[in-house]
């Protein structure tokens, strides 16, 4: 087998780099994590001519080589570590046609760490309408690369691009800016210290020390030289920066030409009403309303078709091997309904990942970060917060990674630690099938209150998220300065492939992920729910025979089931805790499905669905949907389970506990503490407890 | 003297003069904000921060406190 090649795609965010890349990967790519950091590691295998393939990596944006957070930092220490086997062969560097300028400076950087580099002007259809016109011939020249003319949009250039690619060995490894010229008696001391080596990347090495930390894998050793204080760096850096744009502009003088009368504006339009200091509030609170209507208006059709199969399906699985004794019954009760209770969940999921995915390729996520950051700050957030905190709707995890683009470290540790407030889709089904329950049908201003409630829980969450915020601030104390630059990037209609791939990756994702936890918890509660320790689990039938005598057969199965299931394992620790959740209005069936939730909160529905359908023994009757089931729980004294008041205590708690073991393990890993994740656990179970115990005793 | 971009009003125009404070990370230096470059302002979010520039042709969002750092030149279009 020959040595594949391998091609790294580089670029500032907002380029577009992404979509190059799902142009040359098309779906054959995967999302890994590098190892040891959560970063996402996006790679896939592009097909060349004549049968060769490129393995292609699609390295975090990046608007410099001067890495200032952890995404920033892969880059830098991948491209300074020729023995990592995804070194790249061929870097190419994704440029947006309107922000060339910008957009070249990376390109300089890259090059003068002599990789062989093609640069991507992407977006070149919006040349004419922009009055943008290139000399492509000059820019090669000048700039000592091959440059390939792209729009994903029109998907035009690929096919060039991916020749570029596999004729790499040509390109020149010209450097754009000779680094002595920053400051001559330093870099001569340095060239001196260690003569073999390439200075740029000695320079690189040192200031990323600077800059942001170690740099793990260097093979440099720079340690003993003597180099200056931070802050003189700094100001070579700055001197770097000018020397770069200096280089850049001369050759943008020669190759770029921009005719500013032709450009038609349309951001400067869209932004005097998206970021209004009136209207640019009211379209965003509008515009998560329609989304909170859409996930459950929507969501509902696919929702219930999945439902109504799956109880389809455990009820085939029962009468088509009726002589599987325990295994028919794991594989209907615990294996089916555990799928089902996974399955579910992606309509919904999938809908909230494709508003977010939306919002943030058509440039209004920063329109939002703008408008909130002032608000924010005042609770000790940032408006960068805002990124996280809508994501966390989706799943606490991506979101509390999301928090890496805050630069400000108390910021974002604030943010990190309220995130989990914010209603996840694990929330969901609780919510839903919650909701449901105990909320009437009915419609206000054509909104349904189901759908009011819904949104108002996710207000709550954010509520509690920003207060929690605001005492946080007050408590902790830090000295280090706040930076806070955001992008405002070009609007733009979102590719549609892109959306759907970053849909599809992620509700992917999210569905094995939590999909294992769910699927084990379910068997677990399952065998919990079917075996019981000692004599009264054992001998439930004549137990309950002598007891009631006089019932008739069928009520009596229903009687012998309903006593296994108090005394199985599974009811010994619903009711060992029924005295701490009595209080809040749950019964100890309930209190098992707490239990489970504190592994993952999704886990609760299908645990009350393994729970209920273990206690309905009649064999004959079809296995209901879960939603009747928990509507006719009724009390020894005939009382419902499911009332208002225990409804909105449960539905509080499930809003303010920390019950997902996921989102732990990632706070401590981004925290590099212990302290962070117990703090959140302790403190948001204890908020939870109190909030549901006020709700309970004041609705009963 | 010691004009900064925070004293810039909505449409107005500068030419960075100096942006060596240390407060000043060198992200946005290097996303163009040096001296010689024109900056101008362009939206404010309410309470006048952060404030929406076009710098050197990148468009960004900062902080007034930041902005506060960069000593600017007034220019008319």
């Amino acid at each position: 087998m020959s040595k594949q090649l391998n091609v790294a795609l580089i670029g500032n965010p907002n380029t577009g780099k992404t979509s190059v890349f799902n142009a040359l990967t098309g779906l054959n790519q995967k999302v890994g994590n590098y190892p040891g950091i959560t970063v996402d590691k996006k790679q896939g295998v592009c097909r060349l001519s004549r049968g060769v393939k490129a393995h292609v990596l699609d390295l975090p944006g990046t608007y410099s080589l001067n890495a200032s957070s952890l995404d920033e930092n892969v880059v830098i220490e991948l491209l300074l570590n020729k023995k990592d086997k995804d070194y790249p062969d061929v870097a190419v560097i994704v440029s947006d046609v309107e922000n060339l300028k910008r957009n070249l400076l990376l390109f300089t950087q890259v090059k003068d760490l002599k990789i062989p580099t093609i640069l991507v002007i992407n977006m070149s259809d919006v040349m004419t309408r922009k009055g943008i016109s290139l000399d492509i011939d000059i820019l090669e020249q000048k700039l000592h690369t091959k440059i390939a003319l792209v729009s994903t949009r029109k998907n035009s250039g690929i096919q060039e691009l991916k020749t570029l690619i596999e004729n790499y060995k040509n390109l020149s490894t010209q450097n754009c800016l000779d680094t002595s010229t920053i400051d001559p008696a330093y870099f001569d001391r340095l060239k001196i210290a260690f003569p073999n080596q390439d200075l740029y990347k000695l320079w690189l090495v040192i200031t990323q020390d600077v800059n942001f930390g170690k740099i793990t894998r260097q093979e440099l050793d720079v340690s003993k030289f003597k180099t200056k204080s931070s802050s003189e760096l700094k100001r070579l850096q700055q001197k770097e920066a000018i020397k770069r744009y200096q280089f850049i502009n001369n050759v943008l003088k020669e190759g770029q030409n921009i005719d500013r009368s032709k450009a038609r504006d349309l951001r400067s339009k869209l932004d005097k009403i998206l970021i209004h200091k009136v209207w640019g509030y009211v379209i965003f609170f509008i515009i998560l309303l329609a989304i909170f209507q859409a996930i459950y208006d929507w969501a509902t059709f696919p929702m219930d078709l999945i439902d109504t199969t799956f109880a389809g399906l455990a009820e085939w699985v029962k009468t088509a091997f009726p002589n599987g004794g325990k295994v028919t019954d794991l594989v209907a009760e615990g294996i089916v309904s555990g799928i089902g209770g996974i399955v579910i969940f992606i309509p919904q999921i999938a809908f909230l990942f494709l508003f977010i995915s939306i919002l943030e390729e058509s440039g209004y996520m920063s329109r939002v970060v703008f408008l909130m950051d002032r608000i924010m700050r005042r609770f000790g957030l940032s408006g960068k917060s805002l990124v996280p905190l809508i994501s966390g709707t989706a799943c606490a995890i991506p979101a509390v990674m999301a928090t890496r683009n805050i630069e400000n470290w108390k910021e974002r540790l604030i943010t990190i630690l309220v995130t989990p407030f914010t209603t996840c889709s694990a929330r969901l089904p609780v919510y839903l099938i919650i909701i449901a329950l105990v909320i009437p049908e009915g419609y206000i201003f054509g909104l349904s209150y189901q759908a009011l409630t819904l949104m108002l829980l996710y207000l709550i969450g954010f509520a509690m998220a920003v207060l929690s915020a605001y005492v946080l601030d007050r408590v902790m104390t830090t000295n280090r300065k706040t930076f806070f630059v955001v992008e405002m990037p070009n609007y733009k209609l979102p590719l549609l492939k892109n959306v759907c791939i970053t849909v599809f990756e992620k509700t992917k994702t999210f569905v094995l992920e939590a999909g294992k936890i769910i699927l084990a918890i379910s068997i677990i509660l399952w065998v919990l729910a079917s075996y019981g320790p000692g004599q009264k689990f054992k001998n439930a039938e004549t137990i309950v025979a002598n007891e009631f005598s006089d019932s008739s057969a069928t009520d009596l199965d229903d009687r012998v089931a309903a006593y296994k299931l108090e005394h199985s394992y599974i009811g010994l620790i619903g009711k060992t805790i029924e005295p701490a959740i009595k209080p809040l209005g749950y019964d100890w069936k309930i209190g098992i499905g707490l239990v489970a939730s504190f592994a993952a909160r999704e886990v609760f529905v299908g645990t009350l669905a393994t729970i209920y359908s273990v206690g309905s023994a009649n064999e004959n009757e079809s296995i209901d949907t879960i939603k009747t089931k928990m509507s006719n729980e009724t009390y020894a004294d005939g009382s419902k389970v499911f009332t208002f008041a225990s409804g909105i205590s449960l539905l509080l708690f499930y809003a303010f506990a920390m019950q997902c073991m996921s989102t732990l393990a990632i706070v401590k890993r981004e925290t590099k503490s212990w302290k962070w994740p117990i703090l959140q656990l302790i403190g948001m179970s204890i908020i939870a407890y109190l909030c549901a115990l006020i709700a309970f005793q004041i609705l009963k | 003297m010691g004009l900064t971009i925070a004293d810039l009003k909505k449409g107005e125009q500068g030419i960075i003069t100096d942006s060596s404070s240390k407060n000043i990370p060198l992200k946005l230096l290097e996303m163009g904000c040096l001296p010689g470059n024109r900056v101008k302002l362009l939206q404010l979010a309410p309470f006048s921060d952060p404030m929406y520039l076009n710098i050197n042709d990148s468009y960004l969002a900062i902080r007034k406190e930041t902005a506060a750092q960069i000593i600017i030149e007034k220019t008319n279009e």
